[in-house]
């Protein structure tokens, strides 16, 4: 059961990570690359890594939507509707793309794989969490919440008032 | 630090309630529409909601000139699946669907979903109206997405936990809304929002001819407005877990219980709707981070704490 859900989430991320460079819309493209970060996302999620699977998800369709309208807002063509291309060195992109994935691929036949001791934790997102912060835990998350705040009063001081400029 | 937590055994439901779990949100959302028919003042209110769904199933669908048909078709249809994926974590009674041990994070997941499936059916369209409907959704997820998201967090903070049965087990004595109101009330504001319900439906809002539903007709717009309202029932019941104590309650079985509590968020955001006008998109954005996350922040600080001394 897994390893049929592994080679189709896997045929699924190719297939839309193909589709970013034939479709010609934009909103297609942008849309076709989060269906493909999804397919990941789910792979993730199939590894039993719960949390990085979902956050992953979560992340990748805030960002993707925001993503299509800057992209639509900054394009030439108005609301991009004409048709585009998301390549300008076609062979150059796609000797590129498939050298790299050759390469890749490659690795992950050739590399000896160390054999797995002893059993995976619990809780795989603590652990997570243990492994990348330890004891830093707290001083982390201050400086998180601080960079956050240092974005938002960013935000707030540099907008300008309204559509009608200074109208309170 | 250091000691690995212990994991409970998952608590899901049989697998063929996954199948239930539809008919469930199904009828909740038919009686919130019978609801929302009788505060609009209709007579037939009871009847109201089928009336209008065989009205759009025979309806014709709409062509519009060079439309995106992919993208138009897919975000309508995503709204009610993101809507049910989301329900798979909610404790129906003690037990959920599915007991994800990052429930709330699978929560969240699902319903941005949203985002992409409002923004794709105002553009699929080709319609000026459509397109800012879908926009001003887009806008109105950058305000209340992250305020949500801490009031969500504030939630499994209390309980040290990201799994949905763990936070209602958390609550036996006290019910999270008396020590978090303020994540309680930006999440009911956010539940709103999230369905663009008003005072937050600017995306379909009437100004623009319907918005991002502007083109929308026949089985396109029953899909679409279904998922809404399913989306709707699905945020103000997970309410009932993150703060109102799950299935607690005397007398009643769970299950019961928990009913009883989503229906009266339901009723709270059906009168917020008939009692305030639509908010405007840049107010709300503006008030959102300037006031909302502010204050959510120093709700979680006060959580953290409460949490940090009771260790």
């Amino acid at each position: 059961m897994d390893v049929v859900l592994f080679w189709v989430l896997a045929a699924a991320a190719l297939v839309f990570g193909y589709l970013v460079f034939r479709l010609d819309s934009m909103a297609q493209v942008t849309f076709a690359l989060l269906a493909s970060f999804l397919a990941v996302a789910a792979l993730v999620l199939l590894l039993g890594l719960g949390y990085l699977g979902v956050v992953t998800a979560l992340m990748m369709v805030i960002e993707m939507v925001i993503m299509a309208v800057f992209m639509i807002m900054f394009m030439m063509n108005p609301a991009g509707l004409m048709p585009m291309t998301m390549v300008h060195n076609k062979v150059g992109s796609a000797a590129i793309a498939i050298g790299t994935f050759v390469v890749l691929a490659a690795g992950i036949l050739l590399v000896d794989w160390p054999t797995r001791e002893g059993e995976p934790p619990p809780d795989p997102t603590f652990a997570l969490g243990e492994a990348l912060m330890g004891g830093q835990m707290l001083t982390m998350m201050t400086l998180g919440v601080g960079l956050f705040a240092t974005i938002v009063a960013t935000v707030v001081l540099s907008t300008d008032r309204g559509r009608y400029g200074d109208e309170r | 630090m250091g000691e690995m937590p212990v994991v409970p055994d998952p608590v899901a439901l049989p697998w063929w309630s996954a199948l239930l779990l539809p008919v469930l949100l199904g009828l909740a959302t038919w009686a919130t529409l019978v609801g929302d028919a009788a505060l609009a003042g209709g007579r037939a209110a009871l009847a109201a909601p089928g009336r209008e769904a065989a009205r759009l199933l025979v309806g014709q669908r709409r062509r519009t000139v060079a439309g995106d048909g992919v993208l138009g078709r897919i975000g309508g249809a995503v709204l009610p699946i993101a809507a049910l994926l989301a329900a798979a974590v909610l404790p129906l009674g003690e037990r959920p669907v599915a007991d994800l041990s990052v429930g709330v994070v699978w929560f969240n997941a699902m319903e941005v979903m949203a985002w992409a499936a409002v923004w794709m059916v105002g553009w699929g369209s080709n319609s000026a109206l459509g397109l800012v409907g879908g926009y001003r959704f887009v806008a109105q997820g950058l305000a209340y997405e992250l305020p949500h998201m801490f009031a969500i967090i504030t939630a499994a903070l209390g309980a040290e936990s990201l799994r949905l049965t763990t936070i209602v087990e958390a609550q036996q004595d006290m019910w999270f809304v008396v020590i978090m109101p303020v994540a309680f009330v930006v999440y009911l504001m956010s539940a709103a929002a999230m369905a663009f319900w008003g005072p937050f439906d600017a995306p379909v809002g009437p100004d623009v001819a319907g918005g991002a539903a502007a083109e929308l007709s026949g089985v396109d717009r029953l899909v679409f407005t279904g998922g809404r309202w399913l989306l709707l029932v699905v945020a103000a019941a997970m309410a009932v877990p993150l703060f109102l104590g799950g299935g607690a309650g005397p007398f009643l079985p769970a299950w019961a219980w928990v009913a009883v509590k989503t229906a009266a968020v339901l009723a709270l955001l059906l009168w917020l709707r008939h009692r305030f006008p639509t908010v405007r998109m840049d107010r709300y954005v503006e008030f959102a981070w300037v006031v909302l996350i502010p204050l959510t922040i120093a709700q979680a600080l006060a959580v953290a704490l409460v949490v940090l001394g009771g260790a």
